[in-house]
């Protein structure tokens, strides 16, 4: 097995971990942080499954570095709203929808 | 009930997405090749570079937009707030950051010099730099960001703008962030050094701008 | 010559700036002159599309696989048309419906800007990673319109919102870093032949991955229910803007699959897809009629709606059913953006949000109502309006197939939708003192409304052309 192929085989499994974290976990903070094992998670296969024959590929690398700025941007919106919640609310997890 | 159904299914997921990617056979096409073949043609001489900014560089000014998308949207949640003020730190902190932030501006530079033939470049480049802003104001040495002044708005903008522009003018020759291979290393780090002054603006603003006294509601 | 499939990616991007850099509540108008060229670039487009077939651009001159292609052939033209057509009216809309000082509108035209800016490379894009970049730019602009100045319920809707755009969009990159790995490309085109040669049980798993993330991002039912809080809870430019428009990029991606590379594998998930519009038709319409708010109502109608277009995925093979999807985008599309817009003159005007607070209120919005009666015709189907055309064909396309039950879900949603719409237009024609919290509104509210609503009905009579286009 190359490293590539381990390194895909670790990035689907923090997929996995993430999305069961975004959708389990309540507490929001831990949550934007599982968004983040996630969307790392698919990187390392981008990344991995490409070069699984152990010669490494500047396309997926590139295309990462972009994935990365993009989760950078959306980590920052879904902790600014968490803070403007904590600031409104005084709570780290979301308030039932009230449904009219 | 939920968590265990969730648990299983991420279980069986992993599982049978480990045994598809076991059993995979090389793929059709390669792009190592292409990318190797016009890197001459391309401005750079780091591949990963090449294909950032100029194979796929409609990603990379798409992805911009994202930021400073990103940027805005926290401008617009946040609102007005009160005056910041940031607590002194101990003064060993503070006398660390100002040493601190003249090397980490050297090394942003040198960063981006160096995107062009080695790992670096511009995000790096304005991480380092956002991250020096980042360190002054935990030292209580710079202020967290109100609402931005004219100055700070073109500051912000102004690397994707001047993208935009290159991107733009280049389709008066008829394509698309087609960069003639003359001028393409020159567009390149023209692009690069606008994008790092306003990425490290951006990166910076994500933190200084939340980073305000909360109001009470 | 002027390249239109390229204007309409750079010039929002431009506007978008531009605003940002005039600063906090600037840019209206400056957004209305982008848009109003950008309508015109897209009736240019589509007109060169209908001529000449598939309008291309090779970006940075290298061409797939190495670097990325734009390709707008008639579904796309006929998407960044109704784009165009739906956000001019819109932003006329929304420079009234913002006063000054409003936070909610401080940084609204920017936003706006990239969120166009990322609808319109969406339709254009014929790269699988550049169409990720794509899905974040409209996802990230519109939880900002979401949450823009909001309390506690915009911005907890905005978070839900959030985690569910980026769950979406997260299953689906993985889905392209499947597919780079098993075939070393990410391009549409290169790989058609390619999936349909062989597809190994990997790519089968990325295609379940894109269309999921996906379906979540099209708020498709059971993965409903970011919506209503989403759009019922956002002012109500931005609700008209997210219903109409955002949650169709995602459906128009899944049809771009379905049609590009993966249509050797996609057919297969065919009847789980009517299924679920199905049951997004009897439950979102269910819910509209138990709804107490107004834009609760709306929102729910949207979940319904959308169920109308994965009717059509079944229906696919046999031709008309495309067309069928088109128009229904385009006529729930158009009557939802003056719904929306209607209701929000509905709560100026009043100054509550209620159903039951409407009773009365036809006198002294008699525009506004009418306006809500016409968009309410097209999500009926009452002939002449795009509704009936898009249903017609559905119902034609499903009988022709002897599919009797798609047919019979078409109708039965049509029926559901008349109760909800009268529900409103009941209330309003009801007797009742005038209450103290009436307020005048600015007629151009008023006017905006009823002019995409009567689009939706006057549609219906030049639908045919609309077909034609999407042909090509």
């Amino acid at each position: 097995m190359t490293s590539g192929l381990l390194f895909a085989l670790v990035g689907a499994a923090l997929f996995a971990l993430g999305v069961a974290g975004v959708v389990l976990i309540d507490h929001l903070l831990r949550r934007i942080l599982a968004f983040n094992l996630m969307g790392s998670g698919a990187f390392l296969v981008l990344v991995g499954l490409a070069q699984r024959n152990g010669v490494p590929d500047p396309v997926p690398q590139a295309m990462v570095l972009t994935g990365i700025v993009v989760a950078v941007a959306a980590t920052a919106l879904a902790l600014a709203l968490t803070r403007k919640l904590h600031a409104l609310t005084g709570r780290l997890d979301l308030p039932e929808d009230a449904d009219d | 009930m939920k968590r265990f159904a969730v648990i299983c299914s991420a279980l069986l997921f992993v599982g049978s997405l480990a045994a598809a990617m076991l059993e995979l056979a090389p793929a059709a096409i390669d792009l190592r090749g292409p990318v190797a073949a016009h890197l001459a043609a391309s401005g750079v001489s780091h591949p990963v570079t090449a294909v950032l900014l100029n194979y796929r560089g409609y990603d990379t000014l798409l992805e911009i937009a994202v930021l400073l998308l990103a940027l805005l949207a926290i401008l617009a949640v946040v609102g007005e707030p009160g005056a910041a003020r940031p607590a002194p730190a101990h003064p060993v902190l503070q006398t660390l950051a100002r040493l601190a932030t003249p090397l980490m501006i050297v090394v942003a530079v040198y960063l981006l010099w160096a995107g062009a033939f080695r790992p670096g470049g511009a995000f790096q480049a304005g991480a380092v730099l956002a991250a020096a802003g980042v360190l002054l104001h935990l030292a209580g040495l710079l202020p967290g960001w109100q609402t931005p002044r004219l100055r700070l708005r073109l500051g912000l903008a102004g690397g994707f703008a001047l993208f935009l522009a290159v991107a733009g003018g280049l389709l008066a020759q008829g394509t698309l962030l087609q960069y003639p291979p003359a001028l393409a290393g020159g567009l390149i780090l023209l692009i690069e050094s606008g994008l790092t002054l306003s990425l490290a603006l951006t990166l910076a603003g994500l933190f200084l701008f939340l980073s305000r006294d909360e109001v009470a509601p | 010559m002027i390249d239109s499939l390229v204007w309409l990616l750079l010039l929002p991007l431009a506007w978008a700036t531009l605003a940002f850099v005039l600063g906090p509540g600037r840019g209206a108008w400056l957004a209305i002159a982008g848009l109003a060229a950008q309508f015109a670039l897209a009736v240019d487009l589509a007109r060169i599309v209908a001529a000449g077939g598939v309008a291309a651009h090779v970006v940075g001159g290298w061409g797939a696989p190495l670097g990325i292609d734009l390709a707008a052939d008639g579904l796309s033209a006929a998407m960044l048309l109704l784009t165009q057509g739906v956000a001019l009216p819109l932003a006329i809309h929304a420079r009234a419906y913002f006063k000054a000082g409003d936070p909610a509108g401080v940084w609204f035209w920017p936003l706006l800007g990239f969120l166009l800016a990322g609808l319109n490379a969406l339709f254009v894009s014929a790269d699988l990673f550049n169409l990720y970049v794509t899905l974040e730019l409209v996802g990230l602009a519109a939880v900002g319109l979401v949450a823009a100045g909001g309390g506690t319920q915009q911005v907890a809707a905005a978070l839900r919102y959030l985690f569910a755009t980026l769950l979406g969009s997260g299953a689906y990159l993985l889905g392209v870093a499947l597919l780079y790995g098993a075939y070393g490309t990410v391009s549409s085109a290169t790989l058609l032949p390619l999936v349909t040669a062989e597809a190994p049980r990997l790519v089968w798993i990325a295609a379940g991955l894109m269309v999921t993330g996906l379906l979540l991002k099209t708020a498709l039912f059971p993965f409903h229910f970011w919506l209503p809080p989403a759009h019922g809870g956002a002012p109500a430019p931005v609700s008209a803007l997210l219903s109409a428009l955002v949650v169709k990029a995602s459906f128009y991606l899944i049809l771009r699959l379905w049609l590009g590379p993966l249509q050797a594998l996609l057919p297969s998930f065919a009847w789980l897809l009517a299924l679920l519009g199905a049951a997004a038709i009897f439950w979102g319409s269910w819910q509209a009629i138990r709804a107490v708010k107004v834009k609760r109502l709306i929102a729910y109608s949207t979940v319904a709606q959308l169920g109308y277009l994965f009717l059509i995925f079944p229906l696919l093979p046999a031709p008309g059913a495309l067309q069928a999807g088109v128009m229904q985008v385009f006529a729930h599309g158009l009557a939802k953006a003056g719904m929306f817009a209607a209701a929000g003159v509905m709560i100026k005007a009043t100054g509550q949000d209620t159903v039951a607070g409407l009773a009365g209120a036809v006198e002294r919005l008699p525009v506004t109502f009418f306006a809500f009666g016409l968009a309410g015709m097209t999500l009926m189907g009452l002939p002449p309006s795009s509704g009936f055309l898009a249903k017609w064909q559905i119902i034609d396309a499903a009988l022709a197939q002897g599919h009797w039950v798609i047919a019979v879900v078409a109708l039965a949603g049509g029926l559901l939708a008349a109760v909800y719409v009268f529900r409103v237009l009941r209330q309003a024609f009801l007797q009742a003192p005038v209450p103290d919290t009436a307020t005048a509104v600015p007629r151009t509210l008023e006017w905006t409304a009823f002019a995409l609503a009567a689009a939706s009905v006057l549609l219906g009579l030049r639908g045919v052309e609309l077909m034609q286009l999407v042909m090509v």
